[in-house]
């Protein structure tokens, strides 16, 4: 009589779900599928061995040179043994300590200012003073600190420093670049127009040319600027016509009613621009500047070709030491893991504004 | 109205009218602009008159007195700068042009790979983005170059995968028919069936579009291009001799070598270039909504057909302004061949600046020849957008 109400649950097929389920509809959905999977395992299993092999079983970590041209696999001394001269450069040896808090410093600042819900005016003051710590820790010459010339700074700290200032500067003149270019004023634009398409016509190695080979003729004579500071000037000059370019987009996609309303409020352009349009326009184009950003931090390893010792450079000078010629592959991986978690956290970073921005979108 | 506007126009002081005030603020930075440049300019006229550096285009008919390990065209030290420049030019070409052909390519298959329904796949193609995309192209460069020198055996024990084909740390040689009469006709005939081929798909489109009948073209064209060019092989005897490199002393001999530094600079180029191009794939397809192609479907289209015919023209549209900047970014990039010792423009250019002195005239240069590749490759695609582009009825 029962019988029909205590009807069991008829579960699915045990091969449609959980592990095995997955495995058949992600691996193993038709025949295609198949094949592509068990050729990538199979060179997976011939590959992977070998290079944990290499990397990890034979390799020697913490010995000289020598052991190393005798171990047969990876030799990680090569960044082991030189991991001070590697990341701190030319920067003199009992002073390290000095660069490594600046970087703290740095990264910690750009951590916490990740969110722009925080950034407010103590924010910018805070800023400022770490900025002076920072400045006041690599170049010395004050509370007892050693004056270090910046000829001297090198490695890690330099690349940090071209590329957060890089960055920073070109930020406020690519934005005027791009309200140039969206100006009324013939002049104006022709000038900011020319400038935009001149620099994104030609490769960052040509402006660092200039910088390096050119640029000491502009000066009259008997003054000389120094040679990291010419560098840092190429590279806010060509990463503003970048950011200029993104900017417009942001500029374009505002509607055409923020315009009119602000001006029907009576703001003259200044006070339109700084608080009705730049506001929402730099908001929505925050992940394609980041990407921009992310370009200007890679491409401060083209310094490289201006004999600066950034720290692609102070690697390169290890292994031109005879001890250690012959583990670049080593050494290089060290770098590339470095600029890579820069690179990705920022596009991480990116990414996460961009789904912020989305969400906010669907709520409206 | 017109008492109106000259009421107005004596109230504003003439400060605080618009136009005015626009025109005020051209001049200053149009003056502003002009000292800077005269400044800057009468600068470098006297830094080299004291460095007594010559001024002027002079130089490029002067001896260059160097040598360029590779070189397309005929090239010696005793040539002129000018035509060492043109090596340079032809050598930063055929790296773009190769380059934007394989990294379009790979960029493409790994963006499908990257929306694969096998999980294995969609990640590996996902982790190949990520990786190369966040380490700078010219680390790239390096570590693929000192792989050349460090990873690869010395021509003695060259790496030879197939017959005829090594792989040293003095680059890769290949075999390459022997010179024979043969093989400029046959190539004369790949030319000739491909012109065919093209205007007969254009033939077989209008017929379509006109009565409805289909006509295999493809097919056809392939048979074209394959066909034509061996008819012509046969007819001219059939030549199966081959240049196979062999070794003598240190080095190979015969055969076609492609430089350590050459194939370093395209390995990078291509491996960082694709990663950004798979992403750019990747969006453009993901922008088609999923309507099409179900629409495509339902009305009976097969899946390649849906590829063909309704997702990929679409999605083209939405690729190819970034593809673009992409190619030029490329086209760019391989400027850093300086840093490898690829003879590209740039290096002979740096090479030229130290040798006669003359950094403004050299620098010009470079970027004369940048902004010409730039502004040519943005014409062809722009062009190329404009095909693709909706025709709205």
């Amino acid at each position: 009589m029962s019988t029909n109400s205590e009807v069991a649950d008829i579960k699915p097929p045990a091969i449609n779900v959980g592990v095995l389920g997955w495995v058949r509809s992600h691996l193993f959905n038709g025949a295609l599928n198949t094949i592509a999977t068990i050729v990538v395992l199979l060179v997976g299993m011939k590959f992977i061995p070998q290079f944990i092999q290499w990397a990890f079983i034979d390799s020697v970590w913490f010995t000289s040179g020598k052991e190393c041209h005798e171990a047969t696999g990876a030799c990680w001394s090569v960044v082991t043994q030189n991991i001070r001269f590697n990341v701190f450069g030319y920067y003199p040896y009992e002073h390290q300590w000095r660069p490594l808090v600046a970087m703290i410093i740095l990264v910690s600042m750009l951590v916490y200012s990740r969110d722009w819900k925080k950034w407010n005016r103590r924010l910018g003051y805070i800023w400022l003073v770490a900025l002076f710590v920072m400045g006041l820790l690599m170049k010395g010459g004050l509370f007892g600190l050693v004056s270090v010339e910046s000829t001297k700074w090198s490695g890690l700290p330099l690349t940090l420093l071209l590329s957060f200032f890089g960055i920073l500067a070109s930020y406020p003149l690519g934005v005027a670049l791009a309200l140039g270019r969206q100006s009324t004023m013939p002049v104006i634009k022709a000038f900011s127009v020319v400038y935009i398409e001149l620099i994104r016509g030609v490769p960052l190695i040509t402006m660092l040319f200039m910088s390096s080979v050119m640029f000491p003729l502009f000066l009259p004579e008997g003054v000389t600027i120094d040679k990291v500071l010419r560098a840092q000037v190429a590279i806010i000059i060509f990463t503003a016509a970048y950011v200029a370019e993104v900017v417009r987009g942001g500029l374009q996609a505002m509607d055409q009613g923020q315009y009119e309303a602000a001006e029907s409020l009576g703001l003259n352009y200044f006070q339109k621009m700084r608080l009705i349009i730049l506001p929402q326009a730099l908001k929505i184009v925050i992940p394609p500047t980041v990407g921009v950003l992310i370009s200007a931090f890679k491409d401060t390893s083209l310094v490289v070709i201006i004999a600066l010792y950034d720290i692609l450079n102070t690697t390169k000078s290890i292994l031109n030491v005879p001890e250690w010629t012959g583990f670049s592959t080593e050494a290089y991986i060290f770098v590339a893991s470095i600029y890579f978690v820069f690179c990705f956290s920022m596009s991480q970073y990116s990414r996460y504004v961009e789904s912020e921005l989305e969400y906010k979108a669907e709520e409206k | 109205m017109i008492t109106t506007n000259e009421n107005h126009a004596a109230k504003t002081r003439f400060w605080n009218d618009e136009k005015t005030r626009g025109i005020i603020y051209q001049v200053v930075t149009a003056m502003l602009v002009a000292f800077i440049g005269y400044y800057l300019i009468s600068n470098v006229q006297d830094n080299m008159a004291k460095q007594s550096i010559a001024s002027g285009f002079g130089f490029l008919e002067k001896e260059a007195a160097f040598e360029i390990g590779e070189k397309s065209i005929e090239y010696s030290a005793a040539d002129s700068y000018g035509r060492a420049l043109v090596v340079g030019v032809i050598n930063t070409l055929k790296v773009s042009l190769v380059g934007m052909l394989l990294t379009t390519m790979l960029g493409t298959i790994v963006g499908v790979c990257t929306l694969s329904s096998n999980w294995l796949i969609s990640k590996l193609g996902t982790i190949y983005v990520e990786i190369f995309q966040n380490i700078p192209v010219l680390l790239q460069l390096f570590f693929f170059y000192a792989l050349f020198y460090e990873a690869f055996p010395g021509p003695r024990q060259a790496l030879s995968p197939v017959a005829g084909l090594f792989i040293s740390n003095r680059g890769i040689d290949f075999a390459v028919p022997a010179q024979h009469f043969a093989w400029s006709y046959v190539v004369a005939a790949f030319l000739a069936a491909s012109v065919i081929a093209f205007f007969m798909t254009r033939w077989a489109k209008k017929r379509q579009e006109g009565t409805g009948q289909q006509f295999p073209s493809f097919w056809i064209g392939l048979g074209l291009l394959a066909g034509l060019p061996l008819l012509t092989w046969v007819v001219c005897g059939a030549p199966t001799e081959l240049d196979i490199p062999a070794l003598k002393g240190f080095n190979f001999q015969g055969g076609q070598n492609i430089s350590p530094e050459f194939s370093a600079l395209l390995f990078g180029l291509v491996l960082y270039t694709a990663s950004f191009i798979a992403q750019i794939v990747r969006a453009g397809i993901q922008s088609i909504s999923h309507g099409q192609s179900e629409a495509a479907m339902s009305i009976g289209l097969k899946t390649k057909h849906v590829l063909s015919l309704v997702i990929f023209p679409q999605a083209l549209r939405v690729i190819i302004p970034p593809l673009t900047s992409q190619l030029l970014n490329l086209t760019k990039n391989s400027s850093l061949a300086v840093a490898i010792g690829y003879p590209d423009f740039v290096q002979v250019a740096g090479t030229t600046i130290n040798q006669t002195g003359q950094a403004v005239e050299g620098v010009a240069l470079m970027m004369l020849v940048y902004l010409t590749l730039s502004l040519l490759t943005s014409v062809f695609m722009n062009w190329y957008n404009k095909r693709i582009a909706i025709i709205e009825r």
